[in-house]
């Protein structure tokens, strides 16, 4: 009876959300072991071998992990799943991308994105965009989990000394290769994991126009959202958007600027602590939702909106 | 070459759903339906890559009810020229729907099969990558740019960070994202047309496959709702409610 999570990191270092699929990991099973896959990844397992809900680490070292392409990640992954009850990682692109072909291979049904453990075979995961819950048993003796990494808080990373075991490689198919990765870099803190996010909707008009928005960000440390309409209409890249097929946020706060409220998106931010709604149509369905609504034109709004934060003496962080 | 698109009936992403009183699903009575939003995304790419001369033949296949044929319809009048129709009444979960395109891929023997990144009302995220790994092919997942070349495709892939380019060689599964196009209207000529094209029938359980769900629903039920808030009459007031009373700035 025991876990394997399959890290998700960058071969430097364990992405955050990898922390997250760890505390869902350990309410499915305390024995907790963590797949780290990469090349050049000794200092991702040492870092996982520090977390204390984790008790071994297995090592898999080799250039054809670099990039996590699915075709060879999936092979190594049903390879070492033998011992374990449930196979475990973040519901976001990169477990999405691999994690049903482990489940095909182990022929064994998908349980995706979910919200909550309620026993080692039942959880409850979003249908529907997030308008309806799902309570599922899964009938499987061995389990492919994925888990929505924002509805479980990050594990404690430091003061455990799990075991690193070195593990075998996997033939790989040799049908599919990595090109190149074009990362969005940011000095701002990342959408998913932000306390505060200001997000931009059509009512920006423009891609220009998101300065507003990025003004406000900056000033309040957070991190900058989009609607699906203004990423489609090209305003900003699609690293940005926020709902049901973008990006899944729960922050302190969620500032929704020019956005009307589409149910995709109302799926990606609903769960936010406060929402804050700035729209210059006061039937706009993100108002329904908002903790504080302001029927205003944005570009007097935000304006207004910078210049009175700039007059607080103090902002957290 | 030849493409197989798959495409699923779900209801209408405008529809605000209901979840039944009993807890047994959603009300789908008298609800308008659609076909899923990113499979049209694939019917539309498949269709423009026969537009350029690359592919000879486009087969659109579904797998539901009766009323699932309008999905194939519909991806006949854009441009599919022929269709299959999977029937069941019951719902089949990703695992068996894998299983069964696997059986059709290996009757049409297609070089790509293309399919939506995800269907919106049960939102698994599974169906093309378990092909992909069932039939042993690549796979290109999440995909907003396609270039088809002799022997491969070079797919850009919207992920997390950013952009990431693939090259998979044929046969693959291509999974579409909503930006990869936009997908067309039927013109009422070709919706005309697309009545005379052939759509084979098949059942589902006659075609060896096991469809049990193995993931038992328990139970449906609305999501904890959120109080209703308060309107601000400008942003000093935001500003204040934000600092004194939300405390969270």
């Amino acid at each position: 009876m025991s876990v394997l999570l399959i890290a998700e990191h960058n071969n430097k270092n364990l992405k955050p959300f990898t922390l997250n699929a760890i505390t869902a990991a350990s309410k499915i099973d305390a024995e907790v072991h963590v797949l780290v896959a990469g090349s050049g990844s000794e200092s991702v397992a040492k870092e996982a071998a520090a977390i204390p809900l984790v008790k071994k680490v297995l090592h898999c070292d080799s250039p054809n992990y670099q990039n996590y392409l699915p075709e060879n990640l999936a092979p190594l992954v049903t390879k070492h799943s033998e011992k374990y009850d449930h196979i475990v990682a973040s519901a976001n692109t990169f477990g999405k991308n691999f994690m049903p072909r482990v489940a095909a291979a182990l022929d064994t049904s998908q349980v995706s994105d979910i919200i909550k453990v309620n026993s080692p075979d039942t959880f409850v995961r979003p249908i529907y965009a997030g308008n309806a819950f799902a309570t599922v048993k899964s009938n499987d003796k061995k389990r492919c989990v994925t888990i929505r990494p924002t509805s479980f808080e990050p594990a404690p990373k430091t003061g455990g000394s799990a075991q690193i075991d070195k593990v075998d490689a996997a033939d790989v198919p040799n049908f599919s290769k990595f090109v190149k990765r074009e990362e969005t870099k940011s000095e701002r803190p990342e959408l998913g994991t932000a306390r505060i996010v200001v997000s931009g909707g059509r009512g920006l008009e423009s891609g220009e126009n998101f300065k507003l928005i990025n003004d406000i960000a900056d000033k309040l440390n957070a991190a900058v959202g989009a609607s699906r309409a203004a990423v489609d209409a090209g305003y900003i890249s699609n690293d940005h958007q926020v709902g049901q097929t973008g990006k899944v946020v729960v922050p302190d706060l969620y500032i929704a600027v020019g956005i009307s409220g589409a149910i995709q998106h109302l799926a990606g931010m609903k769960e936010s602590k406060i929402i804050v709604a700035i729209n210059k149509d006061g039937e706009a369905p993100i108002f329904s939702i908002a903790d504080y609504g302001l029927e205003a034109d944005l570009f007097k709004a935000l304006p207004e909106l910078l210049s009175e934060l700039n007059k607080l003496n103090t902002i957290q962080k | 070459m030849k493409i197989l698109v798959a495409v699923k009936r779900v209801i209408d992403y405008n529809v605000q759903i209901r979840v039944k009183e009993d807890g047994s699903g959603v009300h789908t009575d008298n609800v308008k339906m659609s076909t899923n939003p990113p499979d049209d995304n694939a019917t539309e790419e498949s269709v423009k890559l026969k537009e350029s001369g690359k592919v000879k033949e486009i087969v659109a296949v579904t797998i539901g009810d009766d009323k699932a044929q309008e999905t194939v319809r519909k991806a006949l009048a854009v441009g599919a020229d022929r269709g299959i129709h999977v029937k069941s009444d019951t719902y089949i979960e990703p695992l068996a729907i894998a299983k069964i395109l696997k059986k059709v891929v290996e009757k049409e023997k297609p070089d790509m099969v293309f399919l939506g990144k995800q269907a919106i009302d049960d939102d698994c995220n599974q169906t093309g990558q378990m092909l992909a790994a069932m039939l042993n092919w690549p796979q290109a997942t999440f995909s907003s740019k396609v270039t088809l070349k002799d022997k491969s495709m070079e797919i850009v892939r919207e992920i997390d960070e950013g952009l990431e380019t693939v090259e998979v060689n044929l046969p693959a599964v291509v999974t579409c994202d909503l930006r990869l196009n936009e997908p067309r209207y039927a013109s009422l000529p070709n919706i005309m047309k697309a009545k005379k094209k052939p759509i084979d029938q098949m059942v589902a359980k006659d075609l060896g496959v096991d469809i049990t769900n193995r993931v038992q629903q328990l139970k449906v039920e609305e999501p904890p709702k959120r109080k209703a808030g308060i309107k601000v009459a400008n942003v000093a007031e935001l500003v204040s409610k934000l600092k004194n009373e939300a405390k969270v700035i």
